[in-house]
């Protein structure tokens, strides 16, 4: 057993609790500072020239009047003439200049002459003669697939049985595992039979094999009912509210600073080394704060290396190049869309015992990502291929739960129209179904329960279509979700001072899900000492080295690493006041601002004048979590979630309002239950706006987005989101699981939740998000024009 | 030119937006004549400023603040760069998301929107000077209370619009909240907190 566990739930006086983010006086006040306000004496500003095509060749490039522009300090061709362009917006040529407005005219400046190619940016429904692709997989494919996430199983399955088109190195092996590429896929490589790549027309759908699993053939007609539909959810932008980019500085040549927005600050470095020929342990990375990732920013971009090679070009100056909202919509990621045809089926009792799906979808020139259908539940007898569509647009990068809002859109749609047909409540035929609802069964089992009572569930639903009269129908929805999030490798220094202040630090990041917060309630909790004595340093790549914010891993992650350094703290303190206590190490505690003989507060020493025994040097200790391939102890993998939904919706107008959601949500031991309650709130939020409102359109005439602004890309606002409830899991079952992270799974339901109270509202399906007047509109006639 | 310029009926300024469209025309066909700066237009002697640098004097958070600018240099980028206050935020730079909210003789204007040349003569207040005496002002520490932050990066705009709203709507009910707090956006969804904030401050109606 480990050596480490959380404490006893009655001595924890801080976990657990409602505490405001320690950060929070820093940023309500507009004293924090993000990248985009570096602003160091002598800065330059980058910036870069685009592409204005989906498909190009560049013919010819000309800079000459640009460099010889009054103010221009460095020009940087990015991309050299002859280069194939595969999405409008990518970057060509990057300048340094005295200011924003020599910059912008320098850029005007330059002459660019492309040889224009065809491209193509639907995401429609691919034809059915699409041929399923067989041939062996390429280096790009292999790119593509982890890019999109597919999971490690299909991969080395897909290896295995089709063999590899290229031959990687070891040091191609070992670029690979830097970049994630899990142990098992690399080992699959490595035994991979060659084959070589036929030569055939590149197409721009990538189609799976059909998975099957049991016999759906006979289980669909065996079935007592069978439902159809259509579903899915376009590609939408992360929208963070401070771009991607950084700012750098070289002061020597073999020496570089970057300030950048990251998610991952440990693990930027790495990245930047190689491209600009200097060691990694010559970068300095900082960040303080970072304005909102949601999975966008884990890279050190082409235009973070630019900007860094326009510094060393201008003799070291800092260059900062923030990206304009344009270029942020154009290529700094976006969510894949993915849509699908399914059947699902049901025995007389509303069992479900047969899904077939087919689902498509884009995530850029790479193609898509492929959907984990159906969500959740483990149907007996499946059928499943996916198409994912190449297109000229700006790659997918991973946005908050990858892969599972889509999932659940499909999936929890297909679940809905299927208990309509019955004339079943959803809420029942999930509870039917919750023997194939996978490890977290229970969970939700208990979880719809305090959902149905704070929504009023089974008193207040209908079937399928609002009878009352008018134009306003008002409908229920629900829907469930699941996500791993334990957590990542983490490694903290952790110093008590002999006046009893303590430092952390650690290459972490705080997204504002509030890590900063939860590092500095579990070392204070742990030392019984308050929350003000405890300093978190962070945003830093010479601190030991924490994972990239992804997959809801920071909050296991970091609260691992402080438990264990905070205990090991502990302890070598004891060591050092044991003989004035006139006791043993072991025999003591620390609690309530005093290190004292176990229940003896006559024996005990008051914080600061048991840390005045550490001597002249502050006593530090390590935190290190355990590899992956070890048991977790503080932290898990797993959580279960919930979420209802009440709309209005105007079938008039087509206009869908938000009257009620509800979040009942599991996260393992709840560390911080103001900021844990903040990030389901702000997932709810997210996911209203993706319901409603939000839609990446391309040109399909010029390739270009043609909504890469906040004026005609929608995000909710305040009077958007109607009354919000959550509700955390806390106690037994929950606790003692360890922390878990929170900040994918909530994220996951709203737009299956919202989508399926809009069609229990009207009577019919809107097939695909985000639910604006004129999708609701077209569904109502696609039914039969019923607009009243 | 008057202070308050902008928000004047066009026909009350002096020139009107046909008028400008016609100087525009001017200046494009005679670009740059040396030392002058004033043109002719519909009969009007209207004075030019720029392309190039001009001086530019603001008076922001009670201090009187000097540079020179170029003309198209926006109030926010003017306190961004050679001001260095950074409080205020350039996120969608067009008048969307008020991320840059300032007040501007104590109304709340987007600083993205509003030229630096044209916010001279106006008194500027940013984030920085709503703190009182170094410390949270009431709405700031009730953003920190309801958590109505996460990453923070929209808040300054939320903190200087939610103060603005509430000394015009001391009592809001949850409607004058929904509508007074529309014109800022959040990406991490914290508008549950801001809601909040604004409901309880006022000790009015809550949602």
């Amino acid at each position: 057993m480990s050596q480490y566990s959380w404490p006893d739930p009655s001595t924890r006086p801080l976990l657990g609790k409602r505490i405001s983010r320690v950060d929070g006086p820093s940023k309500s006040s507009g004293r924090a500072k993000y990248t985009y306000d570096y602003n160091p004496q002598g800065l330059l500003a980058g910036k870069i020239l685009r592409c204005p095509y989906a498909h190009a060749r560049i013919v010819s490039i000309d800079t000459s009047a640009a460099e010889k522009m009054p103010g221009v300090k460095a020009v940087e061709v990015i991309q050299k003439p002859g280069a194939e362009i595969f999405w409008a917006g990518d970057e060509i040529v990057g300048v340094a200049a005295v200011d924003e407005g020599t910059v912008d005219d320098a850029i005007r400046a330059i002459k660019v002459e492309y040889e224009v190619l065809p491209h193509f940016v639907s995401d429609a429904e691919p034809p059915k003669n699409v041929a399923t692709d067989s041939g062996p997989i390429s280096e790009d494919d292999l790119q593509d697939m982890e890019e999109n996430q597919v999971p490690d199983d299909e991969v080395i399955a897909a290896i295995q049985k089709r063999g590899i088109s290229f031959k990687p190195t070891d040091k191609d092996y070992e670029s690979m595992k830097g970049m994630g590429v899990e142990p098992p896929v690399i080992a699959a490589l490595r035994n991979a039979k060659y084959v070589e790549a036929p030569a055939k027309p590149k197409s721009a759908y990538k189609k799976t094999a059909l998975q099957t699993q049991g016999e759906p053939d006979k289980a669909f007609a065996a079935a007592a009912t069978v439902s159809e539909g259509v579903y899915g959810i376009p590609c939408i932008v992360h929208c963070c509210m401070e771009s991607h980019g950084s700012a750098s500085e070289w002061p020597s040549d073999n020496e570089m600073v970057v300030h950048i927005s990251t998610q991952n600050v440990s693990g930027i470095a790495p990245q930047m080394a190689e491209p600009l020929k200097i060691p990694a342990g010559n970068i300095n990375v900082l960040q303080q704060n970072v304005g909102g990732g949601f999975g966008s920013k884990f890279s050190a971009d082409r235009w973070d290396i630019n900007t860094a090679n326009l510094s060393k070009k201008a003799g070291g100056k800092p260059v900062k190049n923030m990206l304009d909202r344009k270029a942020e919509f154009e290529v700094a990621g976006m969510r894949p869309s993915a849509y699908a045809r399914v059947k699902i089926a049901a025995d007389k009792d509303g069992k479900i015992v047969a899904w077939d799906s087919r689902s498509w979808g884009t995530g850029g020139v790479g193609g898509g990502g492929t959907p984990p259908l159906p969500y959740i539940l483990e149907i007996p007898n499946q059928r499943k291929q996916n198409t994912a569509i190449s297109t000229n647009q700006g790659s997918a990068r991973a946005w908050r739960a990858p892969n599972h809002p889509q999932a659940a859109a499909i999936t929890m749609g297909a679940v809905e129209d299927l208990a309509a047909k019955l004339k079943m409540d959803p809420l029942e035929l999930i509870q039917v179904n919750l023997a194939i609802a996978g490890p977290r069964k229970d969970t939700y089992k208990e979880e719809f329960a305090i959902a149905d009572e704070l929504m009023g569930w089974k008193k207040r639903w209908h079937q399928r279509g609002d009878t009352t009269a008018g134009n306003i129908k008002r409908g229920l929805g629900l829907s469930m979700h699941t996500w791993g999030g334990r957590g990542h490798n983490s490694t903290q220094d952790f110093s008590i001072n002999p006046d009893g202040s303590v430092v952390i630090k650690l290459g972490t990041q705080d997204l504002g899900t509030g890590a900063l917060t939860i590092i500095t309630i579990v070392a204070a909790d742990t030392l019984g000492i308050p929350l003000d004595q405890v300093k978190v340093m962070y945003g830093n790549n010479h601190y030991p080295a924490s994972g990239g914010s992804g997959g809801s891993t920071t909050s296991g992650g970091v609260t691992s690493s402080t438990r264990r350094a905070a205990v090991n703290a502990r302890d070598a303190l004891f060591e050092k006041v044991a003989a004035t206590l006139k006791a043993k190490p072991e025999e003591l505690e620390a609690i309530g601002g005093q290190v004292q003989v176990k229940g003896d507060t006559n024996r005990s020493l008051a914080w600061k004048d048991a840390c005045a025994k550490i001597g002249a040097v502050p006593l530090t200790v390590q935190g290190k979590n355990p590899n992956k391939d070890e048991p977790p102890d503080l932290t898990n993998s797993g959580v279960g979630g919930v979420q209802m939904a009440d709309v209005s919706v105007d079938i008039e107008t087509g206009i869908v309002r938000l009257n009620k959601m509800v979040a009942v949500q599991d996260c393992g031991l709840v560390v911080d239950v103001k900021t844990a309650e903040s990030q389901v709130y702000g997932a709810l939020i997210m996911g209203i706006s993706y319901a409603l409102y939000e839609e990446k359109i391309l040109d399909p005439v010029t390739g270009r987005v043609l909504n890469p602004n906040f004026e005609f890309y929608r995000l909710a606002g305040l009077s958007d989101i109607g009354e919000l409830k959550v509700h955390m899991m806390t106690g037994k079952g929950y606790d003692e699981r360890g922390v878990i992270g929170l900040a994918e799974p909530p994220v996951v339901s709203p737009g299956a939740a919202i989508s399926n109270a809009v069609a229990n509202a009207i009577g019919v399906r809107v097939p695909f998000l985000p639910l604006t007047p004129q999708n609701v509109l077209n569904a109502l006639d696609a039914a039969g024009g019923s607009h009243a | 030119m008057k202070d308050d310029d902008t928000r004047q009926p066009e026909t009350s300024s002096g020139v009107s937006r046909r008028d400008f469209m016609k100087i525009s025309a001017v200046t494009a066909a005679v670009p740059l004549v040396m030392g002058t700066n004033v043109v002719q237009a519909a009969g009007e002697e209207v004075p030019i400023q720029g392309p190039g640098k001009v001086p530019v004097t603001l008076n922001v958070n009670g201090k009187k603040l000097g540079a020179e600018l170029e003309p198209r240099v926006t109030l926010l980028d003017a306190l961004r760069g050679p001001f260095d206050i950074t409080g205020a935020k350039r996120v969608c730079d067009r008048g969307a998301c008020g991320a840059c909210t300032v007040l501007m003789d104590g109304k709340p204007v987007y600083a993205c929107s509003v030229l630096a040349i044209d916010a001279q003569g106006a008194k500027i207040t940013t984030i920085e000077a709503l703190t009182e005496d170094g410390k949270l002002s009431p709405v700031m520490a009730a953003f920190v209370a309801h958590d109505a932050q996460q990453c923070g990066f929209c808040t300054p705009g939320f903190v200087v619009a939610t103060t603005s709203f509430l000394q015009k709507h001391p009592k809001p009910t949850a409607e004058d909240v929904r509508r007074g707090l529309s014109g800022n956006y959040c990406r991490c969804g914290t508008y549950n907190g801001i809601r909040a904030v604004a409901l309880a401050q006022a000790g009015g109606e809550q949602s």
